[in-house]
């Protein structure tokens, strides 16, 4: 089947699929690096407190979708809306402050800072994070009553994905999986409505990929958060996330239940390269 | 264990401010003793003047290495232009407080008082760095460093230009005096005057013991500065343990990271190197100007790796190790050498011209040709000393004497609130 084909189809899909309250849009969202077009005109959309999966073989443009929607890559063409408004090349900064968050491929822990420190500098507005405020005497008041608050979260936090007997290590010394843990508890102290997860079971043995995906759970029951997940382990997606994105060569593929895709000729045939 | 480990945990032991005054007492002490050892009759003067410009010497790198271990030991800003921005401070200060009639020859300036120089001298050497700052906020961190270098080198020629040697700005007549460079309202005459002044009794006191009026100022001076590097300590103290010392760190460690949590690290970067510039600004006027007069020579690139070299000693990162870096750095390595060469002296041997006979001694098994010339060449030799020892710290302690410290980047204690159920982390 052609590419344009493919997108056509996709494209009256999502409209008939009608996400009630899409949370994020993206539309037609194209990057290019040099002659290489990493992602060609991917559209598909999240709906609000949805747990919903990207999936996709190496090299079909999830991380480059995921750097493009939070920022770190301005995108050559195309639209991103969250919540409403229209994010397109927004820098990272501003996304997260309006609560769209992400964490990495490879956990990127701030590793001569301790565990605590790393969890601490997340929550957004804090008033010491002005000079003059931390400086001067009379008004250093409001900031340590603002860092004693956060210090109390940042061990709830820590508590919740129980690596809260690490605090005071360096996040550098942490095992692989415990940076994992690390990288979600620092992204949910910015108090995110909405968070992408690049990979974020890559190399973590079973129990802690349980423990993991239990909280991700958790967070969207009682908080509603809205996750988007890149994932490789089809097992994972297909049990655990109720709509699933298929990419291939830098745009949607297929898009549905688990069902829908785990039947979809054109997903079998784009992992295993062939006739099936 | 070797010796590092060894000062180390006898440093560690010590509370900060404890370490630090023990730290420079010790090398006080060391002045003293040498004084003792090589002055005879008249120790006391020569004591007061070691001590003196040792002090000056520490109270100039330790402002200078705070400054450097805001911007590049916390933030990770590479900033190798630290002469450039010490000659901004200084020449801005200059120009402000240089007599408006000045003796023949000299330049004239706009005539302020000293204080009002000060302020001035830092704002503009934290508007130039702001100015460098800019440009280079788009790039990675070494072309941070190519653009402090170049603008450093650009100041310096600026300053040493004749067309700006003496100039008219609205018809009055100021300027940088080019390459003579500029006489004014200087620091240490503050100094001076106070201990003659309201320290006139202790002068006295002194001067009954053979210390002469000038080691006295210039002590004094030296004390003085102590106190500055004691208030800049203070504010970089609560500025680095502050949720903004934490972004700071956080930008050193990982800058995406950083923006993905939602700082806007541009911001962050250009107060932090504002801030810096403005404390080495005023280290070129009360270090490098105190004796009211500067010149373009002053501000070589040599002091901005000096001040590195200080900075990686006592450990990038902990402000109480810039304080000890720059203490052992211009005191045990800079300083003491050189007095020891011109101050000690090995009977009869006399030193050998050159290093060939110097070595040559060796063959008959005579080290004392080589003694010699060692302690006659100390001056030259002591930067082969600050080389090996950079050499040594840089392979076994990376981190510095105090760099491996936690200084925890926050205004609260870190403790698990009351609360919390136990099991505390083991620290």
């Amino acid at each position: 089947m052609s590419e344009p084909e493919a997108t056509a189809r996709q494209e009256t899909a999502v409209t008939s699929d009608a996400i009630d309250s899409p949370l994020l849009v993206v539309d037609g969202l194209r990057k290019e690096f040099g002659g290489v077009v990493a992602v060609d005109g991917a559209t598909f959309s999240v709906a609000e407190g949805s747990l919903t999966g990207l999936i996709g073989p190496n090299g079909a443009g999830k991380s480059t979708t995921f750097n493009c929607i939070t920022g770190i890559h301005e995108p050559t063409g195309g639209r991103v809306t969250f919540d409403g408004q229209s994010i397109t090349g927004l820098p990272p900064y501003t996304l997260a402050n309006r609560g769209l968050v992400r964490t990495f491929q490879i956990a990127r822990e701030l590793s001569e800072m301790t565990v605590l420190e790393n969890v601490m500098l997340a929550p957004g507005g804090q008033v010491g994070e002005s000079v003059i405020r931390s400086v001067t005497p009379g008004l250093r008041g409001d900031v340590i009553e603002a860092e004693t608050a956060v210090r109390d979260r940042a061990w709830e936090t820590l508590e919740f994905f129980e690596i809260d007997h690490l605090a005071h290590e360096n996040a550098g010394n942490l095992s692989g999986g415990q940076r994992k843990l690390l990288e979600m508890a620092r992204v949910l102290m910015t108090d995110p409505e909405m968070i992408l997860l690049d990979e974020p079971l890559a190399g973590v043995n079973p129990t802690l990929e349980e423990k993991l995906l239990e909280r991700i759970h958790e967070l969207r029951r009682e908080q509603g958060l809205t996750f988007l997940l890149v994932e490789h382990d089809m097992d994972v997606i297909m049990n655990n996330c109720e709509h699933i994105i298929v990419m291939h060569q830098g745009s949607v593929l297929a898009e549905g239940d688990a069902e829908t895709i785990k039947s979809d000729e054109r997903v079998l045939e784009a992992y295993l390269g062939g006739d099936v | 264990m070797s010796a590092v480990d060894t000062v180390r945990n006898r440093l560690d032991a010590l509370p900060d401010v404890g370490l630090v005054v023990a730290f420079i007492a010790s090398i006080w002490a060391v002045m003293l003793v040498l004084a003792i050892a090589v002055g005879g009759a008249n120790w006391a003067n020569l004591a007061a003047g070691f001590i003196g410009s040792v002090t000056v010497l520490i109270g100039g790198y330790a402002i200078l290495a705070l400054a450097l271990n805001l911007q590049w030991g916390y933030t990770g800003l590479f900033n190798i232009g630290i002469a450039g921005f010490m000659a901004v401070g200084a020449y801005t200060t200059a120009v402000l407080t240089a007599p408006t009639d000045p003796a023949a020859g000299a330049v004239p300036g706009l005539g302020l008082p000293l204080w009002v120089g000060l302020i001035g001298g830092m704002a503009m050497a934290a508007i130039i760095g702001g100015l460098a700052a800019l440009p280079a906020l788009r790039l990675k961190a070494d072309y941070l460093a190519i653009v402090t270098v170049a603008f450093s080198e650009i100041i310096r020629l600026i300053v040493n230009w004749d067309g700006l040697a003496e100039v008219s700005l609205l018809g009055v007549p100021i300027g940088t005096g080019g390459a003579t460079g500029i006489s004014f309202k200087s620091a240490n005459q503050v100094a001076s005057t106070f201990i003659n002044g309201v320290g006139q009794p202790l002068v006295a006191a002194m001067e009954g013991v053979g210390v002469s009026g000038p080691n006295l100022a210039n002590l004094t001076y030296g004390i003085l500065l102590l106190l500055v590097v004691a208030a800049s300590y203070w504010v970089l103290a609560r500025i680095t343990n502050s949720p903004f010392g934490r972004v700071l760190k956080a930008i050193r460690e990982d800058e995406t990271v950083t923006q993905s949590l939602g700082k806007d690290t541009r911001l962050f970067k250009i107060k932090t190197f504002m801030i810096g510039c403005a404390l080495m600004g005023l280290a070129g006027v009360l270090f490098r100007g105190q004796a009211g007069y500067i010149s373009p020579q002053q501000f070589r690139p040599t002091i901005t790796f000096y001040v590195f070299a200080a900075l990686i000693i006592g450990g990038s990162g902990s402000n109480t190790g810039s304080i000890i870096g720059a203490a052992t750095f211009s005191g045990l390595l800079f300083y003491l050498p050189a007095r020891l060469g011109e101050n000690v002296s090995l009977g009869g041997t006399r030193a050998p011209g050159n290093i060939i006979d110097a070595v040559a001694g060796l063959g008959s098994l005579d080290p004392l040709p080589l003694l010699a010339y060692t302690i006659s060449n100390v001056s030259t030799l002591r930067f082969v000393l600050i080389g090996v020892v950079l050499i040594y710290i840089i392979q076994n302690q990376p981190d510095g004497l105090l760099g491996h410290r936690n200084e925890p980047a926050t205004s609260v204690s870190l403790d698990r609130p009351q609360s919390g159920s136990g099991g505390e982390a083991d620290e």
